[in-house]
């Protein structure tokens, strides 16, 4: 059975704590909203774009730990790379938390490879994908609404 | 019997339950998890856990008495018919139905519920009618309505409850108007553990004139219930929920509503004659029974019956008043710990929120004790939304549950704070 620990890693506690980038952003060019129904987990994403990079960003709403510190690490991340990049780490986390066979890359990752404990909990990858999903949604249309279901 | 039992909790008027005893029947508790602990299955109102007889009953069924019923003129059809069939007259005793033909075997209460919305109150709808439900309704007790209501042009309205999880019925006189064609309440609330007086409810759209289907899904397991003596039009169960196998359930209705109601479904055995010109169908409850139904189910479910009915019901209430003012008790006790759902008259389901804990990071972390806990909206989004809470952890208890395990909830509870930190 998979370790309680390699879940709830002190690196997501912390951002659960403490989510970086929380709130709406002034000049959005772009936002999405994301829910996972089933669980009552909810976020909303704003970007601002300039020339193809990330120039702001913010989320909003309520969720689990994971979910929440998956928002938080994933604002962090984002944040000044060009949207094809966060497009990049997003497939690169995605894979990460689906396949429990996918090679973990930390250098391509950074600290996004604390989620990799999520793997073994299947319940609980909706809540740490839901951010990037919505972020996903929030560059590729500007406006919009998702859902893991 | 209807309402809840009056549970006895003083002194010498407490009746002896020996939950040893009827847990040594289900072998899927006897298990532990990976170190060692035991399971502690708190996901009752979800699904229950099956008893050896049910076990039993079915793998008799397969290795012995497996044919498909009903005209088939060998021994071992007239077997399995006789099994099938002898399950119905189960099933209406247990419920108190007065005649074997009101008892349809369905799917589960979800069918169940569907049939009527469809078969019943949709050949009755127009523009401008009106389908209640209450405001803690299962989602499977509103979609349905909400379907027919949206093709007919009906409109679906809803009887308030309190903060305490208590369905307003002062309001219903006024939602019970002309207009109103049928009215669907669930008897026991799934997420919230509310008992409703269903009683007093049918007693009263009685007098308007409008039917009433009882969802009787979470009501089952806990209460002994007599649709007769409640008056309903139709009641619901499903199988599942009252330690039988998945997949079979009974939608009690009254006969002159079912000899009214055209087929749900078209296919075998729901038959009189079938020409292309013209098919009659069956009489009630064959008519709703197309193709093959789950024999075997329905043996389960009957086995299961059987079972709750050979408890001794004045301790099993006892057992689980006192599972659930125990629960309460040891829940409201953690700091941070509110418990969604206070109603006077509640079932063993003890629903709640953990300040700075989400209900998800609760159920996982419980779940590392062995302690199995729904978390979620618990298919009762709209009561969530009045509530005001996205989700809850939900222990709900049965009967073969032990104060044991209430104390293995209380400890895993306490320690979610700590471990998210």
């Amino acid at each position: 059975m998979a370790e309680l620990r390699d879940l709830y890693q002190q690196v997501i506690l912390d951002h659960n704590r403490n989510p970086r980038h929380r709130g709406r952003i002034a000049d959005a060019t772009g936002q999405a909203t994301g829910d996972n129904p089933l669980c009552g987990d909810r976020i909303t994403v704003f970007v601002e774009v300039e020339d193809g990079v990330i120039r702001d960003i913010g989320f909003e709403g309520s969720g689990c730990a994971i979910s929440t510190a998956s928002a938080s690490l994933m604002t962090s991340a984002v944040l000044g790379t060009t949207t094809e990049q966060a497009e990049r780490l997003f497939q690169a986390f995605h894979s990460m938390v689906v396949d429990p066979a996918a090679p973990v890359d930390p250098k391509a990752l950074g600290k996004l490879a604390v989620f990799a404990g999520v793997r073994g909990f299947p319940a609980r990858v909706k809540c740490a994908n839901l951010a990037w999903h919505t972020l996903h949604a929030a560059l590729g249309s500007g406006a919009g609404s998702v859902s893991t279901e | 019997m209807t309402g809840p039992r009056q549970a006895r909790l003083g002194g010498h008027s407490r009746v002896a339950f020996d939950v040893g005893r009827v847990r040594a029947d289900f072998p899927l508790l006897q298990q532990t998890i990976a170190d060692g602990r035991p399971l502690v299955y708190l996901d009752n109102a979800a699904t229950t856990q099956k008893p050896r007889q049910v076990i039993d009953a079915i793998s008799r069924f397969y290795s012995e008495d497996n044919a498909n019923i009903h005209r088939g003129v060998y021994d071992l059809c007239e077997r399995a018919t006789r099994l099938y069939e002898g399950a119905r007259f189960t099933a209406q005793r247990f419920l108190g139905a007065a005649d074997a033909r009101e008892i349809v075997f369905v799917r589960g209460t979800t069918e169940a519920v569907n049939l009527v919305a469809y078969s019943f109150c949709r050949p009755r709808l127009h523009p401008g009618d009106e389908v209640v439900v209450s405001a803690m309704e299962h989602h499977s007790n509103i979609v349905p309505w909400q379907l027919v209501c949206e093709e007919r042009g009906a409109r679906l309205r809803v009887v308030p409850m309190n903060g305490r999880g208590e369905l307003v019925l002062e309001a219903l006189p006024d939602l019970l108007g002309p207009r109103t064609r049928m009215l669907a309440v669930t008897h026991v609330s799934n997420a919230l553990g509310t008992v409703n007086p269903v009683k007093e409810i049918v007693a009263l759209a009685r007098t308007r004139g409008v039917p009433v289907l009882v969802d009787g899904a979470q009501a089952l397991p806990h209460l002994r219930v007599d649709v007769q003596d409640i008056g309903c039009d139709f009641y619901a169960v499903s199988g599942h929920k009252v330690f039988g196998p998945t997949g079979v359930g009974v939608l009690y209705g009254r006969l002159p509503h079912l000899e009214a109601m055209p087929p749900y479904q078209g296919g075998g055995d729901m038959i009189r004659s079938v020409s292309f010109e013209k098919t009659t169908f069956a009489a009630p409850p064959a008519r709703f029974e197309a193709g093959t139904p789950n024999i075997a189910g329905a043996v389960g479910f009957a086995a299961a019956l059987e079972y709750l009915d050979a408890l001794d019901w004045d301790a099993v209430t006892v057992h689980e008043a006192e599972l659930l003012a125990h629960a309460t008790q040891a829940l409201s006790a953690i700091p941070g710990v509110r418990i969604i759902g206070t109603a006077a008259e509640k079932v063993a389901v003890v629903s709640f929120v953990l300040e700075g804990a989400h209900a998800h990071d609760v159920g996982t972390i419980a779940d590392e004790d062995g302690v199995a806990l729904r978390t979620g909206h618990h298919c009762a989004q709209p009561a969530m939304d009045f509530l005001g809470v996205p989700a809850t952890a939900r222990a709900s208890f049965a009967f073969y549950n032990t104060h044991a395990e209430v104390e293995a909830l209380a400890a895993a509870v306490s320690r979610v704070r700590e471990v998210l930190g």
